[in-house]
């Protein structure tokens, strides 16, 4: 007789392979695709999931197109300002009815049989209505909204209705988000583009790498010998007094270089030499000496990644977003960021520093991609084993906020991960 | 001033040795033929023309180019290890524009990667900025518009 797959048991498995006592998870969790379904259903359809920044829809009209998951969604802005995440998928036949990557439209038209909705996913008009007569009416037929609520900016839509508000999802996150938004320099943040690449991995494997510290000066180290002395005493961060902190609800906060957690903090020091470029092309740009102040510092980002589960980070200067293909393939969008109406010169140069390290040509990120291919790989040696998330347990203290908190290095934010989906892959066996 | 054959054997020349140096890891080689004003450009965007306005995978000057080569050369970064082989075709050439200081040229590439045992390949449209002078054509401007541009690539640890 064949083996029949009990799926009912397959989350409360995946469940058990996260040792929280010791810190460490089964290798198995990057491997196995009966337990990649069941994170799709429990953790991806059941949680708040980002889908891009408001800034991406700026006008009325204006949509892009996400996924969350493997469902692909559209995230539009109607003619009242408001957001939609809808279902990219035509409620007659089923075809996707927006495969532009983002753009400013009137409505949504199926390209099978012409149905056309509007902004706001309400079912416009279709061909030949009347042998729909006595069957439906079309306002059974809108694209299926999702629910959506966004923080700061970052929109977020979930299949779920009946969890809780997104503001009470970050919790502890939201001051992390609020010090990020900072970056803009005085300007409202805004998204100036994105790279796209993705790794033969499991996408846990990025999930974990947003607070690891430990990896940075051995799979960075061509990175950092790329920089000027200054920049590159500032990379060496893991001696200095920085610390992961578990923020609840799997959100947790790397901080690298305490001195730019905030960036409106410590205005009155002069601009460092190795900025001088950017202050002088800004105060051409007409720029008094307090603003050209608050753009250099806020030019190169923030000295801390904060962990957004389960697939977004605001990691020091850019969005980063993961996307779960396959159990052995993981999409990962870099997405920089900028000041809406912010000087070019600013702009220019975060865009530039942006390309130094991000994306599939960067000098950061094929580094990377290579360790995560690797963990993917060597994962599958031997029968069972355990991958280790257990760095700095010992030595946790209790931050301000009253969380876990451990050394820059440790794997804290790891373990918070885990915790949460842990606790989504055994809760969805109690419904 | 040369007949167009001419210029374009000379400019189809060029575009063949600087693809040998590339695929042959020549980088210091290939840093020479490079003007200090050049800019080496890899975009995202491929209806897009002004660059430094815009997001792109590479946009190198002078001093992005050295350390670009650096850092596939030092034996650092793990993935430039990683790579084996490039083995790039290049065809199709044809001049743009030919004026007396530069000439622009388009041609198409198919570079194939070997990584980890796996067979990658990138098609791509390369437009090229030449200078003339005496010591033959330099490189103003290169950029690689890659079939795949927007969408998800691998990761790259050569130079286009």
């Amino acid at each position: 007789m064949s083996q029949l797959i009990d799926m009912k048991n397959i989350g409360l498995q995946a469940a058990d392979m996260v040792d929280v006592e010791k810190g460490r998870v089964k290798k198995e969790l990057y491997s196995n695709p009966e337990i990649f379904e069941e994170e799709l259903d429990r953790v991806f359809n059941n949680t708040w999931v980002f889908v891009g920044h408001e800034s991406e829809v700026p006008e009325a009209g204006s949509f892009k197109t996400a996924y969350i998951g493997r469902q692909p969604v559209i995230l539009s802005r109607d003619r009242k300002m408001n957001l939609h995440v809808l279902q990219n998928r035509c409620r007659h036949r089923g075809a996707t009815v927006c495969e532009a990557r983002k753009g400013k439209t009137k409505a949504f038209t199926c390209p099978y049989h012409g149905w056309g909705y509007g902004l706001d996913g309400s079912l416009r008009a279709l061909p030949k209505p009347e042998e729909y007569d006595g069957v439906f009416d079309k306002s059974e037929m809108p694209l299926e909204s999702l629910r959506v609520e966004s923080y700061q900016g970052m929109v977020f839509a979930t299949f779920n209705n009946d969890i809780e508000p997104l503001e009470e999802f970050l919790g502890g996150a939201k001051k992390w988000i609020d010090l990020f938004m900072k970056q803009g320099g005085g300007y409202p943040v805004k998204v100036l583009g994105e790279h796209r690449f993705n790794f033969p991995g499991n996408w846990k494997i990025q999930l974990e790498n947003t607070t690891d510290a430990y990896h940075f000066p051995i799979v960075h180290k061509s990175f950092v010998s790329s920089l000027d002395d200054a920049t590159a005493d500032i990379f060496d961060f893991l001696d200095g007094e920085g610390f992961v902190e578990d923020l609840g609800n799997g959100h947790s906060v790397m901080v690298m270089i305490p001195q730019l957690v905030d960036l409106e903090a410590d205005l009155e020091q002069p601009i460092p030499e190795r900025f001088s470029a950017l202050a002088q092309a800004l105060r051409d740009e007409g720029k008094s000496e307090d603003e050209v102040k608050k753009l250099v510092r806020a030019a190169h980002g923030t000295g801390f990644n904060l962990n957004l589960f389960p697939n977004v980070s605001c990691s020091m200067a850019f969005f980063r977003v993961l996307r779960p293909v396959s159990v052995g393939e993981t999409e990962i969008q870099h997405v920089a960021l900028g000041g809406d109406g912010a000087p070019d010169a600013f702009n220019h140069k975060r865009m530039r520093l942006h390309e130094h390290f991000q994306g599939p040509m960067g000098f950061g990120t094929p580094d990377d991609g290579e360790a995560w291919e690797r963990v993917q790989k060597g994962s599958m040696a031997g029968t069972d084993g355990w991958i280790l998330v257990n760095r700095g347990m010992s030595k946790l203290r209790t931050s301000e906020d009253g969380n876990p908190q451990g050394a820059v290095c440790s794997e804290t934010g790891m373990r918070g991960a885990y915790q949460q989906y842990k606790k989504m892959m055994a809760a969805a066996e109690e419904k | 001033m040369k007949s167009n054959t001419q210029l374009l054997a000379q400019v189809t020349e060029f575009i063949g040795y600087e693809a040998d140096l590339l695929d042959h890891k020549a980088y210091q080689e290939w840093l020479s033929l490079w003007t200090d004003s050049g800019l080496y450009i890899v975009p995202t965007d491929l209806n897009e023309t002004d660059y430094l306005n815009t997001l792109n995978l590479a946009l190198d000057d002078a001093d992005m180019r050295r350390m670009r080569v650096a850092r596939l050369e030092n034996g650092e970064s793990v993935s430039a290890m990683s790579v084996g082989s490039t083995v790039r075709m290049v065809s199709r050439v044809r001049i743009l524009e030919a004026g007396d200081e530069l000439v622009i040229a388009r041609c198409a590439m198919t570079l194939n990667e070997l990584r980890h045992g796996k067979l990658v390949t990138y098609p791509a449209n390369v437009e090229y900025t030449l200078k003339t002078g005496a010591e033959g054509l330099k490189l103003e401007r290169k950029v690689v518009k890659l079939l795949h541009a927007d969408g998800f690539l691998r990761t790259v640890s050569f130079i286009f």
